[in-house]
């Protein structure tokens, strides 16, 4: 039996066009700060709490990260450009990350690839219109000697053949 | 050999702090602590520990760089940024045993003088992250970590630092400024961290499983250490295997291990009984190497003098079905997808490369191909970029098609000839390519 990952909280835009932090917002921003020298070092910590707790980042959220920081919104969206792992459209609820690299691919993530583009109806880089799935093709995720990897939210789902990815996506609502 | 770096596997719950005590663990932090700082920088560096996330730089020796007049503080860092393509065995020990992480940081710390150190690790660890997170918290609870550890005055904070999806943060300057808060753009050099590190403070990064070396050094001698392994490749080294094995996975070997050894003995060989065709020894930035040279010892001097690089000890397996003008091309999407983008050579030449081994790919290569590549290949590497990527895409490119040449040559003339509609057009980053492909 596989394990199940639960779904992402996804705010959609019109939430997340002017954000404020709430207290429960404002205390684990208070602890960050307690772990760095400096208020800059904060950013990418805070950025993962929002996304954690919204789901992406929206150019609102960006706002209110820098003005906590201190920092320019536009040097925030520098930040949050650079890495490939902050979402800055609304993802579906289950982020389909399928690894691409060699490793991965010598041991048949290509089939896997072409059975969710049909499966799914989408393309890399494309949500479901049921706001379910979106796929995403990344580099290396670092589980080489259990390709074909997949990561779906937080959770890495390793060595699958097309059914037991099938199985899995059913169970995932 | 017995296993040390992986001795906890198979045992249940062997990331709980009371699994770790028993199997003797944070022993060589008190003995550490009773020592003075110089004496364990002198025992690591007897034991001839060298860096395990590629360099192959002598810990010690790094450690002694950390000038003591220097009135900042003092930073360690572990790096566990893993993101090098093959390269899967610091996850290992994370799910394994990350209290044995956390003493060598505590080690390490104590060493350099640093009473504040962060774990860098992929923002794709989530998994791996919490386990850290867990481990420390249990570490703070017990006194092992905190103010005044066991004792002896020493003071440690270590905090988890999640990088979000970027593997130039590998590289330690860019992981200090990815640290800082900013985009993960490599440093010049000089100044080194050592003495110009995070947050402008003498800072020292070493790999997970180079801190994971350290108790073990601590607790049963430099000479126990420099017994295992080679003369100048001392230790035991954790390598991760994938591709085309029968059991891929992480396997722990002496240093000097031919490579045979761990394909055919430890993995079960190649399935299906084919032949292997290449192989690659330290993750996908070290050259390919052919099959013929498969009983290389796996030791910093052997691979180097075979032409390649023990790196990070990702070794990707490549049997005969494996087209090598695809690989190349899969492994310079991952090259020109990463780069950074500040240096001019590694950005425009990663992609470059990228384009012209696609079209070849697509049956619209040129003859002059070879040499382009060859010539991309000299003109992004050895010191003309500011960090080490330029050299990472390079030496697959320049092994790939100097080994393999034959096939790149074959797929070149199977090439169809080129309309005039398909000549050069403006360069464009990513996807469509500088050829109108």
């Amino acid at each position: 039996m596989i394990p199940s990952t639960p779904p992402l909280t996804v705010a959609p835009s019109s939430e997340l066009a002017e954000v404020v932090f709430d207290d429960e917002m404002e205390q684990a921003v208070k602890a960050l700060l307690a772990r760095y020298p400096t208020t800059q070092a904060a950013l990418l910590p805070l950025l993962w709490l929002c996304q954690d707790r919204w789901g992406w980042i929206s150019p609102g959220v960006m706002e209110a990260v820098a003005a906590r920081l201190a920092l320019a919104p536009a040097y925030v969206e520098g930040v949050v450009t650079f890495y490939t792992m902050y979402q800055r459209q609304p993802p579906g609820r289950y982020l389909l990350q399928v690894c691409t690299t060699l490793s991965c691919q010598l041991c048949g993530t290509g089939a896997l690839v072409e059975h969710l583009k049909e499966k799914l109806g989408i393309d890399f880089g494309q949500t479901t219109t049921d706001g379910r799935f979106t796929l995403l093709d990344v580099q290396c995720l670092g589980a080489c000697g259990e390709g074909p990897v997949i990561q779906i939210n937080n959770d890495y789902y390793t060595r699958l053949d097309i059914q037991q990815l099938d199985q899995l996506l059913d169970r995932l609502e | 050999m017995e296993p040390i770096l992986l001795r906890a596997r198979g045992t249940p719950s062997s990331r709980t702090l009371a699994s770790y005590l028993e199997a003797g663990g944070y022993q060589a932090l008190g003995k550490a602590l009773e020592m003075t700082p110089s004496d364990v920088i002198a025992e690591v560096r007897a034991s001839g520990l060298r860096g395990r996330g590629g360099a192959g730089f002598p810990t010690g020796v790094k450690w002694g760089f950390v000038p003591k007049d220097n009135p900042r503080p003092k930073y360690l860092i572990c790096n566990a940024d893993e993101s090098e393509p093959g390269t899967f065995k610091d996850r290992e020990l994370i799910h394994v045993d990350p209290h044995m992480v956390i003493e060598g940081i505590a080690i390490a710390s104590y060493a350099i003088g640093a009473n504040t150190a962060y774990i860098y690790i992929r923002g794709e660890f989530a998994t791996e992250a919490r386990y850290l997170e867990e481990a420390l918290s249990e570490a703070h609870r017990r006194k092992v970590l905190g103010s005044n550890i066991l004792g002896s005055g020493f003071d440690l904070d270590i905090y988890v630092h999640r990088g979000a999806g970027a593997y130039i943060c590998g590289e330690e300057t860019a992981l200090i400024e990815s640290i800082e808060g900013k985009r993960g753009l490599p440093r010049l050099k000089p100044p080194f961290p050592a003495v110009v590190g995070l947050f402008g403070c003498p800072t020292v990064v070493n790999n997970v499983e180079t801190l994971a070396c350290v108790p073990h050094i601590i607790a049963r001698g430099a000479r126990w250490f420099a017994d295992i392994g080679t003369e100048k490749s001392t230790g035991p080294k954790l390598f991760s295997v994938s591709g085309h094995v029968n059991k891929p996975g992480v396997y722990e070997v002496p240093l000097g291990t031919p490579f045979n050894t761990i394909i055919d003995d430890l993995c079960g060989g190649i399935p299906g009984g084919r032949a292997l065709k290449a192989f690659i020894p330290g993750g996908s930035s070290a050259p390919v190497m052919t099959a013929d040279k498969v009983t290389t010892p796996c030791d910093f001097e052997s691979v180097a003098a075979a032409g390649s690089m023990l790196g990070s000890g990702g070794l990707i397996v490549m049997d005969e079905t494996v087209d090598m003008v695809w690989a190349l091309e899969n492994l310079l999407t991952f090259y020109a997808h990463e780069s950074c983008g500040q240096c001019t050579p590694c950005r425009e030449g990663s992609d470059w490369a990228l384009d012209v081994v696609r079209r070849i790919r697509r049956g619209r290569g040129r003859p002059s191909d070879i040499d382009t590549l060859l010539r991309i290949a000299r003109f992004a590497s050895q010191g003309m970029t500011i960090c080490p990527l330029g050299d990472a895409f390079c030496e697959p490119l320049r092994s790939f098609v100097t080994n393999f040449r034959g096939e790149f040559e074959a797929a070149i003339d199977r090439a169809e000839p080129l309309s005039p509609t398909k000549t050069p057009i403006l360069p464009v980053r990513s996807g469509r390519g500088l050829f109108g492909i």
